[in-house]
Protein backbone atom coordinates (compact mmCIF):
# COMPACT_ATOMS: atom_id res chain seq x y z
CA UNK A 1 0.00 0.00 0.00
CA UNK A 2 1.48 3.52 -0.91
CA UNK A 3 1.29 6.40 1.41
CA UNK A 4 -1.14 8.04 -0.45
CA UNK A 5 -3.91 4.73 -0.45
CA UNK A 6 -3.07 4.86 3.27
CA UNK A 7 -3.87 8.04 3.93
CA UNK A 8 -6.90 8.19 1.46
CA UNK A 9 -8.01 4.68 3.38
CA UNK A 10 -7.96 6.59 6.89
CA UNK A 11 -10.24 9.62 5.35
CA UNK A 12 -13.14 6.89 4.78
CA UNK A 13 -12.85 5.54 7.39
CA UNK A 14 -15.96 6.67 9.54
CA UNK A 15 -16.17 8.86 12.24
CA UNK A 16 -15.31 8.16 15.30
CA UNK A 17 -12.92 5.04 14.60
CA UNK A 18 -9.24 6.50 14.98
CA UNK A 19 -8.07 3.55 14.65
CA UNK A 20 -9.70 2.35 11.37
CA UNK A 21 -6.10 2.43 9.14
CA UNK A 22 -5.02 -0.42 11.32
CA UNK A 23 -8.12 -2.38 11.44
CA UNK A 24 -9.88 -4.18 9.41
CA UNK A 25 -11.02 -2.12 6.35
CA UNK A 26 -14.78 -1.33 6.02
CA UNK A 27 -16.74 -3.32 3.56
CA UNK A 28 -17.40 -1.57 -0.07
CA UNK A 29 -19.42 -4.49 -1.08
CA UNK A 30 -21.51 -6.53 0.92
CA UNK A 31 -23.15 -9.49 -0.89
CA UNK A 32 -24.93 -11.74 1.18
CA UNK A 33 -26.52 -15.12 0.43
CA UNK A 34 -27.44 -13.98 -2.87
CA UNK A 35 -29.61 -15.83 -5.80
CA UNK A 36 -30.68 -15.10 -8.71
CA UNK A 37 -32.75 -16.92 -11.27
CA UNK A 38 -33.44 -16.07 -14.42
CA UNK A 39 -37.50 -17.18 -15.68
CA UNK A 40 -39.24 -19.57 -13.94
CA UNK A 41 -40.75 -23.03 -13.55
CA UNK A 42 -38.86 -25.68 -15.18
CA UNK A 43 -36.72 -23.26 -18.04
CA UNK A 44 -35.63 -21.27 -15.40
CA UNK A 45 -31.64 -19.94 -15.16
CA UNK A 46 -30.14 -20.57 -11.91
CA UNK A 47 -27.24 -17.99 -12.39
CA UNK A 48 -26.07 -17.49 -9.11
CA UNK A 49 -26.82 -19.85 -5.97
CA UNK A 50 -26.06 -18.71 -2.31
CA UNK A 51 -23.20 -16.47 -3.21
CA UNK A 52 -21.83 -14.48 -0.52
CA UNK A 53 -18.97 -11.85 -1.02
CA UNK A 54 -17.06 -9.10 0.87
CA UNK A 55 -15.11 -6.70 -1.21
CA UNK A 56 -12.98 -4.26 1.11
CA UNK A 57 -12.87 -0.77 0.87
CA UNK A 58 -9.81 0.02 -1.16
CA UNK A 59 -9.62 -3.22 -2.18
CA UNK A 60 -9.23 -4.83 -5.93
CA UNK A 61 -11.53 -7.56 -6.79
CA UNK A 62 -10.99 -10.09 -10.05
CA UNK A 63 -14.26 -12.33 -10.44
CA UNK A 64 -13.34 -14.71 -12.75
CA UNK A 65 -14.76 -18.20 -14.10
CA UNK A 66 -15.89 -20.05 -17.24
CA UNK A 67 -18.79 -18.95 -18.80
CA UNK A 68 -22.22 -19.26 -17.26
CA UNK A 69 -20.64 -18.38 -13.51
CA UNK A 70 -22.43 -15.42 -13.27
CA UNK A 71 -20.05 -12.67 -13.49
CA UNK A 72 -21.65 -10.18 -15.03
CA UNK A 73 -25.28 -10.79 -13.53
CA UNK A 74 -23.32 -10.12 -9.88
CA UNK A 75 -21.73 -7.08 -11.45
CA UNK A 76 -25.31 -6.16 -12.51
CA UNK A 77 -26.82 -6.78 -9.22
CA UNK A 78 -23.91 -4.90 -7.32
CA UNK A 79 -24.70 -2.17 -9.58
CA UNK A 80 -28.12 -1.98 -8.78
CA UNK A 81 -29.67 -3.24 -12.43
CA UNK A 82 -31.40 -5.93 -11.04
CA UNK A 83 -32.25 -7.10 -8.18
CA UNK A 84 -31.61 -10.81 -6.80
CA UNK A 85 -34.53 -13.48 -6.18
CA UNK A 86 -32.38 -13.67 -2.53
CA UNK A 87 -30.42 -12.28 -0.51
CA UNK A 88 -29.39 -9.06 -0.34
CA UNK A 89 -26.52 -6.69 -2.06
CA UNK A 90 -24.93 -3.96 0.15
CA UNK A 91 -23.01 -1.21 -2.14
CA UNK A 92 -21.62 1.87 0.42
CA UNK A 93 -20.84 4.25 -1.51
CA UNK A 94 -21.54 5.45 -5.32
CA UNK A 95 -20.73 3.02 -7.79
CA UNK A 96 -20.57 3.01 -11.37
CA UNK A 97 -20.17 -0.40 -14.15
CA UNK A 98 -18.00 -0.06 -17.26
CA UNK A 99 -18.58 -2.42 -20.06
CA UNK A 100 -16.49 -4.42 -22.32
CA UNK A 101 -18.35 -1.44 -24.83
CA UNK A 102 -17.52 1.97 -23.73
CA UNK A 103 -20.93 2.62 -23.94
CA UNK A 104 -20.31 6.66 -24.71
CA UNK A 105 -22.98 8.39 -26.44
CA UNK A 106 -22.04 9.24 -30.13
CA UNK A 107 -24.30 12.76 -30.20
CA UNK A 108 -22.15 14.05 -27.39
CA UNK A 109 -18.38 15.16 -27.51
CA UNK A 110 -16.23 13.24 -25.23
CA UNK A 111 -16.64 16.62 -22.69
CA UNK A 112 -20.60 16.14 -23.36
CA UNK A 113 -20.15 12.57 -22.19
CA UNK A 114 -18.41 13.52 -19.22
CA UNK A 115 -21.03 16.86 -18.41
CA UNK A 116 -23.34 14.54 -18.98
CA UNK A 117 -22.94 12.57 -16.30
CA UNK A 118 -21.89 15.23 -13.76
CA UNK A 119 -25.25 16.84 -14.81
CA UNK A 120 -26.77 13.57 -14.07
CA UNK A 121 -25.60 14.39 -10.71
CA UNK A 122 -26.93 17.39 -10.00
CA UNK A 123 -23.62 19.83 -10.69
CA UNK A 124 -24.81 23.18 -11.79
CA UNK A 125 -23.94 24.15 -15.93
CA UNK A 126 -21.63 26.41 -14.50
CA UNK A 127 -19.21 23.89 -13.11
CA UNK A 128 -19.58 21.08 -15.56
CA UNK A 129 -17.18 22.00 -18.36
CA UNK A 130 -14.08 22.90 -15.67
CA UNK A 131 -14.95 19.72 -13.63
CA UNK A 132 -15.08 17.27 -16.77
CA UNK A 133 -12.17 18.99 -18.16
CA UNK A 134 -9.85 17.81 -15.11
CA UNK A 135 -11.63 14.26 -15.77
CA UNK A 136 -10.65 14.18 -18.89
CA UNK A 137 -7.13 15.28 -17.84
CA UNK A 138 -6.97 12.15 -15.13
CA UNK A 139 -7.21 10.15 -17.90
CA UNK A 140 -4.55 12.15 -19.85
CA UNK A 141 -6.83 12.86 -22.61
CA UNK A 142 -7.78 16.57 -21.83
CA UNK A 143 -6.54 17.54 -25.27
CA UNK A 144 -9.51 15.61 -27.08
CA UNK A 145 -12.29 17.02 -24.96
CA UNK A 146 -14.06 18.65 -28.04
CA UNK A 147 -13.91 14.87 -30.14
CA UNK A 148 -16.24 12.94 -30.87
CA UNK A 149 -16.26 9.22 -29.57
CA UNK A 150 -15.96 7.37 -33.13
CA UNK A 151 -13.35 9.58 -33.55
CA UNK A 152 -10.85 7.68 -30.75
CA UNK A 153 -9.34 4.30 -30.49
CA UNK A 154 -11.06 1.71 -28.69
CA UNK A 155 -8.52 2.16 -25.74
CA UNK A 156 -9.28 5.80 -25.16
CA UNK A 157 -12.84 5.78 -25.69
CA UNK A 158 -12.66 3.59 -22.31
CA UNK A 159 -10.77 5.85 -20.82
CA UNK A 160 -13.26 8.42 -21.45
CA UNK A 161 -15.65 5.60 -19.77
CA UNK A 162 -13.52 5.69 -16.75
CA UNK A 163 -13.40 9.46 -16.63
CA UNK A 164 -17.19 9.58 -16.69
CA UNK A 165 -17.08 7.07 -13.70
CA UNK A 166 -15.00 9.37 -11.78
CA UNK A 167 -17.80 12.35 -12.97
CA UNK A 168 -20.28 10.22 -10.60
CA UNK A 169 -18.39 11.01 -8.26
CA UNK A 170 -17.94 6.97 -7.85
CA UNK A 171 -15.81 5.31 -5.20
CA UNK A 172 -16.61 1.55 -6.00
CA UNK A 173 -15.60 0.52 -10.00
CA UNK A 174 -17.56 -1.89 -11.34
CA UNK A 175 -15.86 -3.08 -14.48
CA UNK A 176 -16.88 -5.86 -16.70
CA UNK A 177 -14.52 -7.36 -18.97
CA UNK A 178 -13.95 -3.40 -19.24
CA UNK A 179 -10.39 -4.30 -21.43
CA UNK A 180 -11.39 -7.66 -23.53
CA UNK A 181 -11.73 -5.78 -26.89
CA UNK A 182 -8.67 -3.93 -26.89
CA UNK A 183 -4.91 -4.83 -28.59
CA UNK A 184 -2.53 -6.35 -26.11
CA UNK A 185 -0.36 -3.16 -26.25
CA UNK A 186 -3.34 -1.27 -25.67
CA UNK A 187 -4.41 -3.17 -22.35
CA UNK A 188 -0.90 -3.29 -20.72
CA UNK A 189 -0.91 0.57 -20.96
CA UNK A 190 -4.46 0.64 -19.42
CA UNK A 191 -3.31 -1.96 -16.71
CA UNK A 192 -0.82 0.04 -15.70
CA UNK A 193 -3.14 3.83 -16.09
CA UNK A 194 -6.28 2.03 -14.31
CA UNK A 195 -3.61 0.67 -11.16
CA UNK A 196 -2.00 3.68 -10.96
CA UNK A 197 -6.03 5.36 -10.69
CA UNK A 198 -6.95 2.84 -8.06
CA UNK A 199 -4.49 3.94 -5.80
CA UNK A 200 -4.06 7.40 -6.00
CA UNK A 201 -8.15 8.00 -5.49
CA UNK A 202 -8.56 5.06 -3.05
CA UNK A 203 -10.78 3.37 -5.61
CA UNK A 204 -12.60 -0.17 -4.67
CA UNK A 205 -12.70 -2.19 -7.83
CA UNK A 206 -14.59 -5.26 -9.06
CA UNK A 207 -13.13 -6.60 -12.25
CA UNK A 208 -14.61 -9.08 -14.26
CA UNK A 209 -12.43 -10.82 -16.67
CA UNK A 210 -11.93 -14.28 -18.30
CA UNK A 211 -7.93 -13.44 -18.86
CA UNK A 212 -6.24 -15.26 -15.98
CA UNK A 213 -3.00 -13.44 -16.28
CA UNK A 214 -4.63 -10.03 -16.55
CA UNK A 215 -6.77 -11.10 -12.97
CA UNK A 216 -2.90 -11.87 -11.74
CA UNK A 217 -1.41 -9.00 -13.03
CA UNK A 218 -4.35 -6.44 -11.21
CA UNK A 219 -5.77 -8.55 -8.42
CA UNK A 220 -5.27 -8.06 -4.50
CA UNK A 221 -7.63 -11.19 -4.42
CA UNK A 222 -9.24 -13.63 -7.61
CA UNK A 223 -12.46 -14.77 -6.53
CA UNK A 224 -13.17 -17.67 -8.67
CA UNK A 225 -16.90 -18.06 -9.60
CA UNK A 226 -18.00 -21.96 -10.52
CA UNK A 227 -20.63 -22.18 -13.17
CA UNK A 228 -24.12 -23.53 -13.43
CA UNK A 229 -25.60 -22.57 -10.95
CA UNK A 230 -22.92 -19.54 -10.04
CA UNK A 231 -21.58 -20.15 -7.05
CA UNK A 232 -18.12 -18.65 -5.69
CA UNK A 233 -15.74 -21.87 -5.19
CA UNK A 234 -12.29 -20.59 -4.07
CA UNK A 235 -10.09 -16.93 -3.72
CA UNK A 236 -6.70 -16.31 -4.18
CA UNK A 237 -4.95 -13.99 -3.42
CA UNK A 238 -1.18 -13.62 -5.54
CA UNK A 239 0.43 -11.57 -2.69
CA UNK A 240 2.40 -9.97 -5.22
CA UNK A 241 4.49 -6.46 -4.76
CA UNK A 242 3.21 -3.87 -7.16
CA UNK A 243 3.20 -2.36 -9.53
CA UNK A 244 3.07 -5.56 -11.41
CA UNK A 245 3.73 -6.30 -15.09
CA UNK A 246 2.01 -8.87 -16.95
CA UNK A 247 5.41 -10.19 -18.38
CA UNK A 248 7.05 -10.63 -14.60
CA UNK A 249 7.72 -14.24 -14.06
CA UNK A 250 5.37 -14.12 -10.55
CA UNK A 251 2.56 -12.75 -12.68
CA UNK A 252 2.73 -15.89 -14.95
CA UNK A 253 3.31 -18.34 -11.65
CA UNK A 254 0.19 -16.68 -10.30
CA UNK A 255 -1.54 -16.88 -13.56
CA UNK A 256 -0.63 -20.59 -13.61
CA UNK A 257 -2.17 -21.52 -10.59
CA UNK A 258 -5.33 -19.87 -10.88
CA UNK A 259 -5.69 -21.31 -14.35
CA UNK A 260 -5.01 -24.76 -12.73
CA UNK A 261 -7.82 -24.59 -10.05
CA UNK A 262 -10.09 -23.00 -12.90
CA UNK A 263 -9.53 -26.10 -15.23
CA UNK A 264 -10.71 -28.38 -12.56
CA UNK A 265 -14.00 -26.63 -11.81
CA UNK A 266 -14.70 -26.62 -15.89
CA UNK A 267 -13.98 -30.66 -15.44
CA UNK A 268 -16.35 -30.70 -13.21
CA UNK A 269 -18.96 -30.09 -15.50
CA UNK A 270 -17.73 -33.21 -17.83
CA UNK A 271 -20.04 -35.34 -15.46
CA UNK B 1 17.58 1.15 -25.60
CA UNK B 2 19.30 -2.20 -23.24
CA UNK B 3 23.31 -3.06 -24.60
CA UNK B 4 21.88 -6.15 -25.47
CA UNK B 5 23.69 -7.79 -28.60
CA UNK B 6 20.15 -9.12 -29.60
CA UNK B 7 19.02 -5.39 -30.79
CA UNK B 8 20.36 -3.72 -33.75
CA UNK B 9 18.61 -0.20 -34.11
CA UNK B 10 17.53 0.67 -37.35
CA UNK B 11 19.08 3.46 -39.04
CA UNK B 12 16.24 6.40 -39.27
CA UNK B 13 15.51 8.58 -42.16
CA UNK B 14 15.39 12.80 -41.16
CA UNK B 15 11.89 12.89 -40.84
CA UNK B 16 11.67 10.32 -38.17
CA UNK B 17 9.29 11.16 -34.76
CA UNK B 18 10.78 13.13 -32.37
CA UNK B 19 13.04 11.47 -29.20
CA UNK B 20 12.10 12.45 -25.96
CA UNK B 21 14.30 15.15 -25.23
CA UNK B 22 13.42 16.83 -28.12
CA UNK B 23 9.82 16.80 -27.55
CA UNK B 24 8.18 19.43 -25.17
CA UNK B 25 5.71 18.03 -22.95
CA UNK B 26 2.67 17.85 -24.22
CA UNK B 27 -0.85 19.73 -22.39
CA UNK B 28 0.70 21.12 -19.80
CA UNK B 29 1.01 18.36 -17.58
CA UNK B 30 3.88 17.51 -15.32
CA UNK B 31 6.64 17.01 -17.65
CA UNK B 32 5.44 13.60 -18.30
CA UNK B 33 5.83 9.66 -16.40
CA UNK B 34 7.20 7.15 -19.02
CA UNK B 35 3.32 5.66 -18.74
CA UNK B 36 1.97 8.87 -20.20
CA UNK B 37 4.19 9.44 -22.85
CA UNK B 38 3.43 5.87 -23.97
CA UNK B 39 -0.43 6.92 -23.80
CA UNK B 40 0.29 10.08 -25.52
CA UNK B 41 2.01 8.29 -28.47
CA UNK B 42 -0.51 5.54 -28.92
CA UNK B 43 -3.64 8.53 -28.95
CA UNK B 44 -1.56 10.36 -31.26
CA UNK B 45 -1.66 7.11 -33.63
CA UNK B 46 -5.02 6.85 -33.24
CA UNK B 47 -5.71 10.63 -34.47
CA UNK B 48 -7.93 11.05 -37.96
CA UNK B 49 -7.13 12.85 -40.89
CA UNK B 50 -9.35 15.63 -41.78
CA UNK B 51 -12.04 16.21 -44.30
CA UNK B 52 -11.56 17.40 -47.53
CA UNK B 53 -12.50 20.97 -47.83
CA UNK B 54 -15.75 21.60 -48.71
CA UNK B 55 -15.09 22.91 -52.00
CA UNK B 56 -13.87 19.19 -52.59
CA UNK B 57 -16.94 17.84 -50.78
CA UNK B 58 -19.44 20.46 -52.66
CA UNK B 59 -17.74 19.38 -55.85
CA UNK B 60 -17.47 15.77 -55.56
CA UNK B 61 -21.14 15.89 -54.51
CA UNK B 62 -22.12 18.18 -57.70
CA UNK B 63 -20.49 16.54 -61.04
CA UNK B 64 -22.06 13.01 -60.99
CA UNK B 65 -25.40 15.59 -60.59
CA UNK B 66 -24.16 17.57 -63.34
CA UNK B 67 -23.73 14.69 -65.71
CA UNK B 68 -27.10 12.85 -64.64
CA UNK B 69 -29.25 16.73 -65.61
CA UNK B 70 -26.93 16.60 -69.32
CA UNK B 71 -28.32 12.74 -70.32
CA UNK B 72 -31.89 14.14 -69.05
CA UNK B 73 -32.08 17.22 -71.39
CA UNK B 74 -30.18 15.08 -74.35
CA UNK B 75 -32.96 11.64 -73.78
CA UNK B 76 -35.24 14.80 -73.93
CA UNK B 77 -34.17 16.83 -77.31
CA UNK B 78 -33.41 13.61 -78.68
CA UNK B 79 -37.19 12.68 -78.64
CA UNK B 80 -38.18 15.97 -80.17
CA UNK B 81 -35.68 15.43 -82.59
CA UNK B 82 -37.54 12.78 -83.63
CA UNK B 83 -40.69 14.15 -84.08
CA UNK B 84 -42.87 11.99 -82.24
CA UNK B 85 -45.44 14.53 -81.18
CA UNK B 86 -45.80 17.92 -82.21
CA UNK B 87 -43.45 20.42 -81.09
CA UNK B 88 -46.05 22.28 -79.08
CA UNK B 89 -47.64 19.95 -77.24
CA UNK B 90 -43.84 18.26 -76.37
CA UNK B 91 -42.08 21.46 -76.76
CA UNK B 92 -37.89 21.33 -76.23
CA UNK B 93 -36.34 21.56 -72.91
CA UNK B 94 -34.70 24.72 -74.42
CA UNK B 95 -38.40 26.43 -74.35
CA UNK B 96 -39.47 25.11 -71.05
CA UNK B 97 -36.64 26.10 -69.45
CA UNK B 98 -36.84 29.54 -70.50
CA UNK B 99 -40.56 29.64 -69.44
CA UNK B 100 -39.45 28.74 -65.59
CA UNK B 101 -38.71 32.68 -65.69
CA UNK B 102 -42.50 34.02 -65.58
CA UNK B 103 -43.66 36.08 -62.52
CA UNK B 104 -46.84 34.28 -62.11
CA UNK B 105 -44.45 31.23 -60.82
CA UNK B 106 -42.76 33.35 -58.25
CA UNK B 107 -45.77 33.68 -56.79
CA UNK B 108 -47.01 30.49 -56.92
CA UNK B 109 -44.07 28.86 -55.64
CA UNK B 110 -44.66 31.21 -52.48
CA UNK B 111 -48.09 30.61 -52.12
CA UNK B 112 -47.25 26.60 -52.44
CA UNK B 113 -44.06 26.80 -49.92
CA UNK B 114 -46.17 28.87 -47.96
CA UNK B 115 -48.72 25.64 -47.48
CA UNK B 116 -46.09 23.07 -47.55
CA UNK B 117 -44.24 24.92 -44.48
CA UNK B 118 -47.28 25.16 -42.67
CA UNK B 119 -48.80 21.98 -43.34
CA UNK B 120 -45.37 20.42 -42.51
CA UNK B 121 -45.18 22.23 -39.11
CA UNK B 122 -48.68 21.17 -38.08
CA UNK B 123 -47.71 17.41 -39.23
CA UNK B 124 -44.51 17.91 -37.27
CA UNK B 125 -46.47 18.76 -34.51
CA UNK B 126 -48.93 16.15 -34.51
CA UNK B 127 -46.51 13.53 -35.45
CA UNK B 128 -44.36 13.79 -32.88
CA UNK B 129 -46.93 14.09 -29.93
CA UNK B 130 -48.23 10.90 -31.05
CA UNK B 131 -45.21 9.08 -31.51
CA UNK B 132 -44.28 10.15 -28.36
CA UNK B 133 -47.08 9.13 -26.61
CA UNK B 134 -47.28 5.98 -28.38
CA UNK B 135 -43.47 5.31 -27.56
CA UNK B 136 -44.12 6.42 -23.62
CA UNK B 137 -47.58 4.28 -23.22
CA UNK B 138 -47.50 0.55 -24.52
CA UNK B 139 -51.34 0.22 -24.28
CA UNK B 140 -51.65 3.19 -26.55
CA UNK B 141 -49.59 1.69 -28.82
CA UNK B 142 -51.15 -1.49 -29.24
CA UNK B 143 -54.75 0.14 -29.65
CA UNK B 144 -53.17 2.89 -32.24
CA UNK B 145 -50.27 1.48 -34.17
CA UNK B 146 -51.56 -0.45 -36.26
CA UNK B 147 -54.10 2.43 -37.24
CA UNK B 148 -51.31 4.95 -37.82
CA UNK B 149 -48.81 2.36 -40.35
CA UNK B 150 -52.27 1.63 -42.17
CA UNK B 151 -52.97 5.73 -42.62
CA UNK B 152 -49.54 5.99 -43.47
CA UNK B 153 -50.51 3.08 -46.16
CA UNK B 154 -53.26 4.85 -47.36
CA UNK B 155 -53.04 7.60 -50.28
CA UNK B 156 -53.68 10.92 -48.03
CA UNK B 157 -55.67 12.19 -51.41
CA UNK B 158 -58.44 10.06 -50.71
CA UNK B 159 -59.57 12.07 -47.34
CA UNK B 160 -59.80 15.10 -49.70
CA UNK B 161 -63.42 14.48 -50.46
CA UNK B 162 -63.81 14.28 -46.71
CA UNK B 163 -61.76 17.62 -46.07
CA UNK B 164 -64.06 19.59 -48.75
CA UNK B 165 -66.89 19.00 -47.02
CA UNK B 166 -65.71 19.59 -43.63
CA UNK B 167 -63.43 22.69 -44.31
CA UNK B 168 -65.32 24.04 -47.51
CA UNK B 169 -62.33 25.35 -50.74
CA UNK B 170 -60.39 26.66 -47.56
CA UNK B 171 -57.18 26.54 -46.50
CA UNK B 172 -57.60 24.05 -44.04
CA UNK B 173 -58.96 21.53 -46.13
CA UNK B 174 -55.60 21.70 -47.56
CA UNK B 175 -54.04 21.72 -44.23
CA UNK B 176 -55.80 18.20 -43.33
CA UNK B 177 -55.00 16.31 -46.18
CA UNK B 178 -50.66 17.30 -45.83
CA UNK B 179 -51.47 16.44 -41.77
CA UNK B 180 -53.15 13.19 -42.92
CA UNK B 181 -50.27 12.25 -45.49
CA UNK B 182 -47.34 13.39 -42.87
CA UNK B 183 -47.90 12.95 -39.45
CA UNK B 184 -47.66 9.16 -39.31
CA UNK B 185 -44.68 8.56 -40.86
CA UNK B 186 -43.58 10.90 -38.43
CA UNK B 187 -44.37 9.51 -36.10
CA UNK B 188 -43.74 5.66 -36.91
CA UNK B 189 -39.89 7.04 -37.36
CA UNK B 190 -40.11 8.04 -33.36
CA UNK B 191 -41.22 5.08 -32.82
CA UNK B 192 -38.84 2.84 -34.74
CA UNK B 193 -35.86 4.91 -33.36
CA UNK B 194 -37.23 4.46 -29.87
CA UNK B 195 -37.13 0.46 -30.72
CA UNK B 196 -33.54 0.30 -31.84
CA UNK B 197 -31.67 2.16 -29.05
CA UNK B 198 -28.82 -0.19 -28.41
CA UNK B 199 -29.98 -1.50 -24.67
CA UNK B 200 -26.07 -0.98 -23.69
CA UNK B 201 -26.82 2.65 -24.21
CA UNK B 202 -29.82 2.35 -22.00
CA UNK B 203 -28.12 0.48 -19.65
CA UNK B 204 -24.78 3.48 -19.53
CA UNK B 205 -27.80 5.81 -18.80
CA UNK B 206 -29.47 4.09 -16.34
CA UNK B 207 -25.88 3.52 -14.14
CA UNK B 208 -25.47 7.44 -14.36
CA UNK B 209 -28.53 7.89 -12.78
CA UNK B 210 -31.27 8.62 -15.23
CA UNK B 211 -34.41 6.95 -14.78
CA UNK B 212 -38.17 8.14 -16.23
CA UNK B 213 -38.20 11.27 -18.06
CA UNK B 214 -34.25 11.83 -17.96
CA UNK B 215 -33.16 9.33 -19.23
CA UNK B 216 -35.56 9.41 -22.25
CA UNK B 217 -34.69 13.12 -22.96
CA UNK B 218 -30.82 12.72 -22.77
CA UNK B 219 -30.29 9.25 -23.45
CA UNK B 220 -33.78 7.71 -25.55
CA UNK B 221 -34.56 10.44 -28.03
CA UNK B 222 -31.00 11.91 -28.88
CA UNK B 223 -29.93 8.22 -29.50
CA UNK B 224 -33.51 7.98 -32.06
CA UNK B 225 -32.77 11.20 -33.79
CA UNK B 226 -31.33 9.30 -36.65
CA UNK B 227 -35.09 7.38 -37.32
CA UNK B 228 -36.45 10.08 -36.70
CA UNK B 229 -35.08 12.56 -39.25
CA UNK B 230 -35.42 9.66 -41.49
CA UNK B 231 -39.46 9.64 -40.90
CA UNK B 232 -39.21 13.62 -41.28
CA UNK B 233 -38.03 12.73 -44.69
CA UNK B 234 -40.84 10.49 -45.45
CA UNK B 235 -43.16 12.83 -43.68
CA UNK B 236 -42.13 15.96 -46.12
CA UNK B 237 -42.67 13.77 -49.37
CA UNK B 238 -45.97 12.53 -48.26
CA UNK B 239 -47.12 15.98 -47.46
CA UNK B 240 -45.44 17.61 -50.62
CA UNK B 241 -47.69 14.46 -52.80
CA UNK B 242 -50.18 15.34 -50.80
CA UNK B 243 -49.95 19.23 -51.47
CA UNK B 244 -49.67 18.96 -55.22
CA UNK B 245 -52.69 16.37 -55.43
CA UNK B 246 -54.57 18.85 -53.53
CA UNK B 247 -54.00 21.54 -55.43
CA UNK B 248 -54.56 20.00 -58.49
CA UNK B 249 -57.90 18.76 -57.57
CA UNK B 250 -59.56 22.18 -55.80
CA UNK B 251 -58.54 25.63 -56.08
CA UNK B 252 -58.13 26.57 -52.34
CA UNK B 253 -58.99 30.43 -51.57
CA UNK B 254 -58.80 31.63 -55.05
CA UNK B 255 -55.14 31.18 -55.06
CA UNK B 256 -52.77 30.88 -58.09
CA UNK B 257 -50.68 27.80 -56.76
CA UNK B 258 -48.20 25.54 -58.52
CA UNK B 259 -51.07 23.22 -58.56
CA UNK B 260 -53.51 25.39 -60.00
CA UNK B 261 -51.42 27.04 -62.57
CA UNK B 262 -50.52 22.96 -63.88
CA UNK B 263 -54.04 22.51 -64.31
CA UNK B 264 -54.97 25.92 -65.86
CA UNK B 265 -52.47 25.39 -68.20
CA UNK B 266 -53.42 22.06 -69.23
CA UNK B 267 -56.73 23.46 -69.72
CA UNK B 268 -54.88 26.41 -71.63
CA UNK B 269 -52.82 24.22 -73.81
CA UNK B 270 -50.31 26.20 -72.59
CA UNK B 271 -48.19 23.00 -72.81
CA UNK B 272 -44.48 24.47 -72.45
CA UNK B 273 -45.89 26.66 -69.31
CA UNK B 274 -47.23 23.26 -67.54
CA UNK B 275 -44.40 21.38 -68.36
CA UNK B 276 -41.74 23.78 -66.89
CA UNK B 277 -44.02 24.09 -63.35
CA UNK B 278 -43.25 20.34 -63.11
CA UNK B 279 -39.99 20.79 -63.83
CA UNK B 280 -40.58 23.33 -60.79
CA UNK B 281 -42.19 20.40 -58.70
CA UNK B 282 -39.08 18.19 -59.33
CA UNK B 283 -36.71 20.75 -58.44
CA UNK B 284 -38.51 22.15 -55.03
CA UNK B 285 -38.32 18.49 -54.33
CA UNK B 286 -34.69 17.77 -55.33
CA UNK B 287 -33.86 20.78 -53.27
CA UNK B 288 -35.49 20.38 -50.07
CA UNK B 289 -34.63 16.94 -49.73
CA UNK B 290 -31.09 16.99 -50.82
CA UNK B 291 -30.36 20.49 -49.23
CA UNK B 292 -32.31 20.39 -46.10
CA UNK B 293 -33.10 16.96 -45.14
CA UNK B 294 -29.87 15.59 -46.60
CA UNK B 295 -27.54 18.21 -44.99
CA UNK B 296 -29.32 17.57 -41.39
CA UNK B 297 -28.90 13.84 -42.10
CA UNK B 298 -25.53 13.70 -43.40
CA UNK B 299 -24.52 15.96 -40.27
CA UNK B 300 -25.99 13.84 -37.55
CA UNK B 301 -24.20 10.38 -39.72
CA UNK B 302 -20.83 12.37 -39.73
CA UNK B 303 -21.04 13.49 -36.09
CA UNK B 304 -22.02 9.83 -34.54
CA UNK B 305 -19.19 8.44 -36.89
CA UNK B 306 -21.97 6.49 -38.83
CA UNK B 307 -20.57 8.07 -42.14
CA UNK B 308 -17.04 6.67 -43.74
Amino acid sequence: MTPARAHDAATRAPAGSPVAASAPATPAVVVDDVSKRFGSGASSVHALDHVSLDVATGEFVCLIGASGCGKSTLLNLMAGLDHPSAGTVDVRGRCSLMFQESALFGWLTVAGNVELALKLRGVRRAERRARARELLDVVHLGAFADKRPHELSGGMRQRVALARAFAQDADVLLMDEPFGALDAMTRDLLHDELESLWQQRGLTVVFVTHNVREAARLADRVVLLSSRPGRVAATFTPGLPRPRRMEDPATGAAAGEITARLRKEVARHAG
Amino acid sequence: MPADSRWVEAPQPFDRVATEAERPSSNGATPGSTLERELAGLDALAELEDRPSLFQRAWSALWPGLIAIGIGLLLWQMVIWSHWRAEYILPSPFTVLHDLWRGELLTATRITLQRAVIGFALALTVGTAAGLAMSLVAPLRRAFGAFVTGLQTMPSIVWFPLAIVLFRQTEGAIQFVVVIGAAPSIANGLLAGVDNVPPLLVRAGRVLGARGPRLYRNVILPASLPSYVAGLKQGWAFAWRSLMAGELIATIGGKASIGFLLDRDRNLSAYADMQSTMILILIIGIVVDTFIFGTVERTIRRRRGLLS
